[in-house]
């Protein structure tokens, strides 16, 4: 016999636990201080999401509780709140795992880009791996899991640990078989982990009909985490619920997360709040007659704009000439296709003269093609986030974003918009969703059409043997906007829009509108061709009219003449008269009138 | 049979004999502080040991509250935890050391 158990000193695990119940008072006291009504402290999860489910993260220096089947993303959670933790905020962390090996952990989260060994090496995380063989333990009576405290209060002094994983820690219940002395030393463990004012989180996996195989929530009560992991025709989606918080709201939906290169997040389903900024800055459409038509000056920027149209009404065509007109502006510009390749869309729009290969090559547009069914919606809406956070576009088109139907169900893909839009409404940045209709009803396909602030309609009109493209604007909200159907012409000059013929009973496109007009135009051509002639007629009758005046003028003025001629006659005879008169008068002797009375004719 | 090959076999069998007689026993017991259920263990286990492997045995007893750091070495995580670390193969026992067949048993000092 080597050595004895020693005595003298208290032990260091004892002292420890005393000056944790000092500092505990000191809490204590400082919490009466403050008074009352403090809420909750919660830590940040460090996973992104997550905390804006909880409205701000895990409960500090409490227990929560992860729990989920087999390969759902326990351990992956748990190790980004640790990692994450020592990294940002600046907690370290001790990870115990009851299933992994320190080397497997390593390395498995190595793709996620921790780099563990590093973290241990700066002592901001340890690892501390539990191996028991249940072949090689004989049971001899009573014991504890004193053994277990003192690693983990060990691990955690080591290093000042803020947070703990205990990873899987029902794998005890496999190992040891007296699972009365389990469960009490486990109630104990959690009161100590509570004492000691660590967060920790404790992965569990799920049991039938129970949150977790062995109950352990009857343990860990204060926040218990869900996790999920569905196929749904054929697709897998990961989900996440909050179950419990205990003094603390939090939201009460299944969230799906991905678990991607850059880890763990959550997609709270619908932002928190409607409070995105409203620009009153407008935007071309890239179609002249079209910004015409929205009160002539286009879009909104950072509005949402959804084309619907059956299949080749000109939906695409609409939007490459808005992607067109964003990068003649200078403006980035990111297309998600996922129907065609990139090539083909370029040189499809190479056919109607929006050429886009210069904005691909000068870096102001990118496209992202892909099949829908490549992976799920989250997937998909990640990579979207992704994308726009890594280009910063000021215009992104997701062409159609009806194929996205087929990944998920209508209320999936319709919250997964719900959640586009409000992040593209956040980021300010302009969205068009070209729409494919079946039919010629003018309901979209998704009931998305309330999330929209323009919706342009693309319509076959089928008529004379013939179909024609017509655009309107079913609403644009805020601005005035023409009311009226426009035919849309696509040539090699670009997107043009004319007006219809709108006729007493019928609207007449393409040939039929164009004989029309043609009708229109000989009519009036012969109409104005009546007026010539009739008021030629008139001229030829003005004429004759001034002959006639003239005819009648000249004889008025003979008879003026002759007239005054007569009045001369008269003078001069009176004049002789009277010359004779006073001849006569004065043969006669006759007295002499007075001078002033001048002599009269009869 | 040879007469021969029946004194090898038992020649070889008193030489096995002997052998485990003679084997070194290394065992160590892992205690959390002086509680009665480890001041238990420890008496159970001297017992046992001066009984049954008198002279060819080492015991050692270690705190883990004062080597904490063994604790996480040597994989434990219950207390008392005895180890045979010799002969092999490694053998751990948990608990106070009360059921002395099943550590004779694992100590290899009694058939099973």
């Amino acid at each position: 016999m080597k050595s004895l158990l020693p005595r003298g000193p208290r032990r260091a695990y004892v002292k420890a636990d005393r000056e944790e119940s000092t500092m505990k008072t000191e809490n204590g006291q400082a919490k009466s201080k403050a008074k009352k009504l403090r809420p909750l402290d919660k830590i940040s999860s460090g996973i992104s999401g997550l905390d804006e489910i909880t409205g701000g993260g895990l409960p500090k220096g409490r227990p929560t509780l992860v729990c989920g089947n087999a390969g759902c993303g326990k351990t992956l959670l748990a190790m980004e709140f640790l990692v994450r933790g020592a990294v940002e905020h600046n907690e370290p962390g001790v990870f115990m795992s009851f299933e992994e090996n320190e080397e497997e952990l390593t390395r498995n989260v190595a793709s996620l880009g921790f780099d563990l060994d590093a973290l241990s090496a700066q002592k901001k995380i340890v690892l501390d791996y539990v191996r028991i063989e249940r072949s090689e333990i004989e049971e001899t009576g009573e014991y504890d899991l004193e053994g277990l405290f003192v690693r983990l209060n060990h691990a955690i002094d080591s290093i000042k640990a803020k947070r703990v994983v205990l990873d899987t820690l029902e794998g005890l219940f496999a190992s040891l078989p007296n699972e009365a002395i389990l469960r009490s030393e486990l109630r104990r463990l959690f009161r100590w982990l509570k004492d000691k004012g660590v967060s920790v989180i404790i992965t569990a996996e799920r049991g039938e009909g129970l949150l977790t195989r062995h109950g352990l929530e009857e343990y860990v009560a204060d926040c218990v985490i869900l996790l999920d992991h569905r196929v749904n025709e054929q697709l897998s989606t990961r989900r996440l619920r909050v179950v419990k918080y205990r003094g603390s709201v939090h939201g009460t939906n299944e969230y799906p997360f991905l678990i991607s290169k850059d880890g763990f997040s959550v997609l709270p389903v619908t932002s928190m709040g409607l409070d995105h900024p409203a620009s009153s800055e407008r935007i071309s459409s890239g179609v002249e007659r079209l910004d015409t038509m929205l009160g002539g000056k286009g879009y909104y920027r950072g509005s949402s704009i959804l084309v619907s149209g059956t299949a080749g009404t000109g939906k695409t065509s609409i939007a490459a000439a808005f992607v067109d007109a964003a990068c003649r502006r200078g403006e980035r510009a990111l297309y998600f296709l996922f129907e065609e390749s990139q090539n083909q869309i370029v040189r499809n729009m190479n056919s109607i003269g929006v050429n886009l290969e210069p904005w691909v090559k000068k870096e102001l547009l990118q496209f992202h093609a892909s099949r829908p069914s490549l992976y799920g919606l989250e997937m998909h809406l990640l990579t979207i986030y992704d994308a726009v956070k890594k280009f910063k576009p000021r215009v992104v088109v997701m062409d159609p974003v009806t194929n996205l139907i087929t990944v998920g169900t209508e209320i999936e893909v319709r919250s997964m918009l719900t959640r586009l839009i409000d992040f593209f409404k956040t980021e300010q940045v302009t969205a068009m969703f070209p729409s494919l209709t079946t039919g010629e009803s003018s309901t979209s396909e998704i009931a998305i059409s309330s999330l929209m602030d323009v919706w342009i309609l693309l319509r076959n009109i089928e008529s004379g043997g013939e179909r024609n493209r017509g655009l309107y604007i079913l609403k644009a909200r805020g601005m005035e906007h023409s009311n009226q159907i426009r035919e849309v012409l696509l040539s090699n000059h670009g997107i043009g829009l004319v007006d219809v013929y709108a006729g007493p009973t019928t609207v007449l496109t393409g040939s039929a509108r164009i004989e029309q007009v043609g009708l229109e135009k000989a009519e009036a051509d012969r109409r104005k061709a009546q007026m010539d002639r009739r008021q030629r007629e008139i001229e030829r009758e003005r004429g004759v009219t001034d002959a006639q005046i003239a005819v009648l003028k000249a004889g008025l003025e003979a008879k003026i003449d002759e007239l005054n001629q007569e009045i001369t006659e008269e003078t001069l005879l009176d004049q002789v008269n009277a010359k004779s008169r006073f001849n006569m008068a004065a043969n006669r002797q006759a007295d002499v009138e007075p001078k002033s009375q001048k002599p009269r004719g009869d | 049979m040879k007469p021969e090959s029946i004194k090898e076999q038992s020649m070889k069998y008193k030489e096995t004999l002997s052998k485990a007689a003679d084997e070194k026993y290394c065992l160590r017991l892992y205690v959390a502080g002086s509680t009665p259920k480890s001041l238990r263990a420890i008496t159970n286990i001297k017992r046992i040991c001066e009984t049954h492997l008198k002279g060819r045995y080492t015991l050692e007893v270690i705190d883990i509250y004062q080597q904490p750091s063994l604790a996480k070495g040597e994989q434990i995580i219950a207390a008392p935890t005895l180890i045979k670390k010799l002969p092999v193969p490694l053998r751990k026992f948990i608990g106070d050391m009360t059921n002395v067949d099943r550590i004779l048993i694992g100590l290899d000092l009694r058939p099973a």
